[in-house]
């Protein structure tokens, strides 16, 4: 089957500064596809070139088998974007804004059911001047989401929302997802991608360093070998009777805490073992690699804190 | 439906629903009317000055000789309220509004749409040039009936003076919006100029009261053109050619401008 959005050696630059070197990525029919990177990484421009916005300079992209910028007519119909910065006039309502755009496409929704998913029917006669920065930022939603689009791109979903307005949001895309719409979702936001996107591109200066879901970009760059749990067991012991496990890498001691390390089945080892001595772990942690690990491992130290410049790679492998 | 097979980045006119036009120019009247600024100014203003000028017996009064023989002050000053309309708003309003939905990301947004930003622009245009024709229209009949002031003796010539007075001056209107940066610049530069102009249009200084030169200077300037062909018009006469060329050339040449300049976003 075809892709959805089919990207190949995107190229783009301004002037003398390369916005995009070189992406590539695929996004498969009702997958909610994450865009993460660093800011200045390249994301906006290359949704952008998808959205036919902008003009690559080199390389072929294809949405829904179409050229974004010979078949805009077409494209513009299936296509619905949720820009990052656009706002509406002042004193257009929410109800009057929902209706304009809803006479642009062949097969509106209905504005009345989008506005009561996105919890706006309350705003109805608001002008758009007088929305809050979360009611606005639904707002753009639904004008996304008007058209009935096969795909939707939504750059910077949630940014500006209170951590409630994000969880609601989060929760909408999902539905949205459900009733068969891909979802292109553009964040530097790791906890979103973490638990909203099936498949995740990290892209960093221009190129894609890596694509895989969540759990599989955080488990390939830790090598899957730095799960962690702590502990206070109720008897102390020597730290060789877990040390020598197969599974685990590392025994140290944080206070009265003892914290192993290991490989993705470290706790099924280390709670063997303590259960044949009969020890009791108290106080049990486990941590595992997130996505922000990957991410910084993957993007490297100029994107986790923008003020060192050509800082010390991190090691991918420990 | 098939996608349309057009090569290059046609928009797609023969897809959109005439609905979305319609609701298109609908809002951009809302949102004229809302902004409130264009109405005071295009109507609001030219009647209150007709409404005083009116009441004031220098300009009823019917001038047997000189510049005004055979005519009101009043009369003389109608064309100039109609100029004032058009100006307000090309000069007050388009570049604001324009600059403004640029800025804001207004126009951005509606090219990711299949309407994309143009028909906004025209739309916009559209909605300008109907409010100057009311105001327009009003002040005549205001002043024929209130204050015994005849209408155009030849009206087709006054028609014909004043779309093309219209197109010039929203040309430069869109001229300004494409130029300037942002929705300041161009309310700043816009409201300069419509001072300049509205003395080129005779507001201050009746045309067929200024020295020779000035007059020529002035009939050269797109409120100067139109005032003298709205006048001819009024008077019973066919505008003079070289007034309805010179605002042409001033529409072709502002309207080139624009549309080369203009940027979405």
């Amino acid at each position: 089957m075809p892709a959805v959005i089919e990207v190949r050696h995107l190229h783009k630059r301004y002037g003398t500064a390369v916005a995009v070197d070189d992406v590539s990525f695929r996004v498969e029919e009702g997958e909610i596809f994450g865009i993460l990177g660093p800011n200045g990484a390249g994301k906006t421009t290359t949704v952008e070139c998808v959205e036919g916005l902008r003009t690559a300079d080199r390389g072929e992209i294809g949405v829904l088998g179409l050229d974004p910028r010979r078949d805009r007519a077409e494209l513009t119909q299936r296509l619905g974007v949720q820009l990052q910065e656009g706002q509406l006039p002042g004193r257009l309502t929410v109800g009057e804004a929902l209706r304009l755009y809803a006479s642009f496409y062949r097969k509106p929704a209905d504005p009345r059911a989008l506005l009561d998913v996105l919890g706006l029917s309350g705003a109805h006669r608001t002008p758009y001047g007088r929305l809050s920065g979360g009611q606005k930022q639904r707002l753009s939603i639904a004008l996304a989401l008007i058209g009935s689009p096969e795909v939707a791109v939504l750059d910077e979903l949630t940014t500006g929302l209170d951590p409630q307005a994000r969880r609601d949001t989060w929760e909408l895309i999902r539905e949205v997802r459900s009733r068969g719409v891909t979802i292109v979702l553009v964040t530097h936001f790791m906890e979103e991608a973490e638990r909203l996107c099936d498949r995740v591109a990290v892209i960093d200066r221009g190129r894609v360093v890596a694509v895989d879901s969540p759990t599989g970009l955080a488990e390939r760059v830790q090598g899957g070998r730095r799960t962690q749990i702590r502990f206070r067991p109720s008897t102390p012991f020597e730290d060789s009777l877990l040390a020598t496990l197969p599974d685990v890498t590392a025994v140290t001691h944080q206070g009265d805490l003892m914290v192993v390390t290991g490989n993705a089945d470290v706790l099924t080892a280390v709670a063997s073992v303590l259960a044949r001595n009969g020890i009791v772990a108290e106080h049990l942690r486990l941590e595992q690699p997130s996505l922000e690990d990957a991410f910084v491992a993957l993007t490297g130290d100029h994107a986790a804190r923008p003020d060192t410049t050509g800082g010390s790679a991190v090691n991918v492998a420990p | 439906m098939p996608a349309p097979a057009s090569p290059g980045t046609t928009p797609p006119i023969a897809q959109l629903p005439a609905s979305a036009l319609k609701l298109l120019a609908l809002t951009e009247l809302k949102l004229l009317v809302r902004e409130r600024v264009g109405p005071v100014y295009a109507i609001g203003l030219p009647l209150a000055l007709l409404i005083v000028f009116g009441n004031i017996p220098f300009y009823t009064a019917h001038h047997t000789s000189g510049s005004f023989a055979g005519r009101t002050l009043l009369g003389v000053y109608l064309p100039v309220l109609a100029a004032f309309a058009l100006a307000a708003l090309s000069f007050n309003v388009v570049p604001a509004v324009l600059a403004g939905y640029r800025e804001k990301g207004v126009l951005r947004r509606l090219r990711t749409t299949p309407v994309g930003p143009a028909r906004v622009l025209a739309a916009h245009l559209l909605v300008t040039a109907a409010t100057a024709a009311v105001s327009v229209a009003t002040v005549l009949l205001v002043a024929r009936l209130a204050f015994a002031v005849a209408l155009p003796r030849q009206a087709g010539g006054y028609v014909v003076g004043f779309l093309l007075a219209a197109l010039a001056l929203l040309a430069i209107g869109l001229f300004i919006a494409a130029a300037a940066p942002n929705g300041r610049v161009a309310n700043a530069a816009g409201a300069t100029l419509f001072y300049v102009m509205m003395f080129s249009a005779g507001l201050f200084l009746p045309l067929d009261a200024m020295p020779p030169l000035l007059r020529h200077i002035c009939r050269a300037s797109p409120l100067g053109a139109a005032v003298q062909a709205l006048s001819d018009a009024t008077d019973g006469h066919m505008p003079h050619l070289l007034q309805l060329l010179t605002l042409a050339a001033y529409a072709v040449v502002f309207g080139a401008g624009a549309v080369r300049l203009f940027r979405w976003e």
